[in-house]
């Protein structure tokens, strides 16, 4: 039954009675994807934030925020993360931008450039058991690099696995997945760089240096800000890798809440780690309104070109 | 003359040291699962490879995956896909706050999603059955952010509005507009979607470690305690197989779509 292949049926009162009818009816139609994403997405989400503010006792109190914000072991792990979050961010941002320059700069739509393409949308999201597995047969014990090293540099740091476990191990592999995000989110970006706008800077007389401190660089650099961030936050939020690489539960935040939840190593804790959820999401959430921000500003330039 | 050949020599040095980068681990995987273990081996064998199909609870975890991510696609088809289209046909107040919910898993790490879906799992496991429905449902919102961006994406280049009207005026009904008009018109953007979700779900291990569900990833780092080759040869299986999965999507773009965030 079709209300709009009926025009001009029923009087005018009752028209706008069924108008608003429909109106209201209309809502029904979204009303399961509302009921579902309420209960495995708002609630979540809401038992997370309100169970940081309560105690013990199930009654309103900052004592939990408070006790994790001034434990040392959290503030470490705290640190841990921003820090890895950050290398890995730079790390990543550079390698996969200056990849996404040379890329563009080859043959356009080449083989190398889809293979390149289809590659690192697969190793984006390559992350958990599977990597760490990939870098102890790199690196760890009798891994390819760490068995030529023993034989070519027995000294070396690559000559034992130690190393893998820490945040300078965690940071090489996070930047294997780093590299691809930022291949696939900047490669557009520096697509829409105008062959133009090299040929006017050459014409009016400047060389490489300036082309690229005046315009190049200026007009890319929003873009490049934007996908740092958004490494940022895909770095801070990674849990799987972590948590088959290093066995230290104090070692990140994401670490740590997985240790809180379960309670596998005796002490359970569900109000701390509602608490340390609460950090995580202010830090992503702080991170992605810059971020849109600056999209904002990316999407203005690229409106008015 | 002289720049053009420097620019070419910095081009290879970059693309040579991030290609090392990315394809050494892989080699390495390969390298490691073909290396002997065991007496009976000398030199190079596949026999971790070969030992693939007999793994004890392989096959369980991979049909489980599977079926997980065809609950996924079905919730994705039946109420994902249908409410978009029904909010923006008629419902144009609910446009922006849909898009904010379905961007809000973008704000929730997959620790924080299973920190607060915990208690309820634990309920839906004691009381009612231990069924992928329940994960199915956390993933489905999870992956919210990247189908709801194909999708809109998809929308915004048909007129529906016109199309809807189209349909109606000649008798067809509200279930068959969208499920047999506007849905084929969109059609990459679903496959889109669900490509971008199935990965997700069948690479996902944070919720379902933490949740006790043996999914494929679950199992394979289970796997790794006992035996690194095997299990090493797997993920090397698997990775190919998503690559394979990957390269059958005619879009290359989707990523950036995706990612193009407008919170504020």
């Amino acid at each position: 039954m079709s209300h709009i292949s009926e025009p001009g049926a029923g009087s005018a009162i009752g028209r706008a009675g069924s108008r608003y009818w429909r109106g209201k009816t209309s809502y029904l139609g979204a009303l399961p994807f509302i009921l579902f994403s309420g209960l495995f997405l708002l609630y979540p989400t809401y038992n997370v934030i309100s169970g940081a503010f309560k105690n013990q006792q199930n009654k309103f109190s900052l004592s939990v925020i408070n006790e994790t914000l001034h434990s040392p072991i959290t503030m470490g792990a705290f640190r841990n993360s921003l820090s890895i979050s950050l290398r890995t961010a730079i790390a990543g941002s550079i390698l996969g931008g200056l990849f996404a320059w040379a890329l563009v700069t080859g043959k356009k739509k080449g083989f190398l450039y889809k293979i390149s393409v289809a590659l690192s949308s697969v190793l984006a999201q390559f992350g958990g058991v599977m990597l760490t597995f990939a870098f102890l047969a790199t690196f760890g014990f009798n891994g390819v690099v760490s068995s030529l090293a023993l034989h070519v540099a027995p000294n070396s740091f690559l000559a034992s696995s130690t190393w893998l476990y820490g945040l300078n191990g965690l940071t090489v592999v996070y930047t294997f997945f780093q590299i691809p995000l930022m291949i696939l989110v900047f490669l557009p970006t520096i697509e829409n760089l105008r062959p133009q706008w090299r040929e006017a800077s050459d014409s009016l007389g400047g060389n490489s240096r300036e082309y690229w401190t005046k315009i190049g660089f200026p007009v890319l650099t929003p873009s490049f800000a934007g996908a740092a961030l958004l490494l940022f936050v895909n770095s801070f939020s990674a849990y799987a890798t972590a948590a088959t690489l290093i066995n230290l539960s104090s070692f990140l935040t994401p670490l740590q809440i997985a240790s809180a939840l379960s309670s596998e190593v005796g002490g359970a804790n569900p109000a701390e780690a509602k608490a340390l959820s609460l950090l995580m999401v202010v830090v992503v959430t702080v991170v992605m309104i810059l971020y849109s921000l600056l999209r904002r500003r990316v999407s203005k330039w690229e409106a008015n070109r | 003359m002289k720049r053009t050949w420097k620019v070419q020599l910095w081009r290879r040095t970059i693309m040579g040291v991030v290609a090392l980068y990315l394809l050494l681990p892989l080699y390495s995987m390969f390298d490691f699962s073909t290396k002997p273990f065991g007496f009976a081996d000398n030199g190079r064998t596949l026999r971790a490879w070969k030992v693939i199909p007999s793994q004890p609870d392989l096959g369980v975890a991979i049909a489980r995956s599977l079926i997980t991510a065809g609950i996924v696609m079905l919730l994705i088809l039946v109420m994902i896909v249908p409410t978009v289209i029904w909010v923006q046909l008629k419902l144009p107040k609910l446009r922006r706050p849909l898009e904010l919910l379905c961007l809000l898993p973008l704000a929730i790490p997959a620790i924080v999603l299973v920190v607060g879906i915990a208690p309820l799992y634990r309920w839906i496991s004691i009381n009612l059955t231990e069924s992928p429905i329940t994960l199915a449902g956390v993933y489905s919102m999870l992956i919210l952010p990247y189908t709801y961006r194909s999708l809109s994406a998809a929308l915004d280049a048909v007129d529906i509005h016109t199309l809807a009207e189209a349909a109606q005026t000649l008798g067809a009904s509200t279930f068959r507009m969208i499920s047999g008009i506007i849905m084929p018109t969109i059609r990459t953007g679903i496959i889109n979607g669900s490509f971008i979700a199935i990965a997700l779900v069948l690479g996902e291990y944070t919720i379902s470690n933490i949740l006790n569900y043996k999914t494929i990833q679950v199992v394979i780092a289970q796997i790794g305690r006992s035996s690194g080759n095997v299990a090493v040869a797997v993920s090397l299986a698997s990775l190919i197989f998503v690559l394979v999965l990957l390269l059958l999507v005619p879009s290359a773009k989707r990523r950036q779509e995706v990612l193009d965030v407008d919170l504020a």
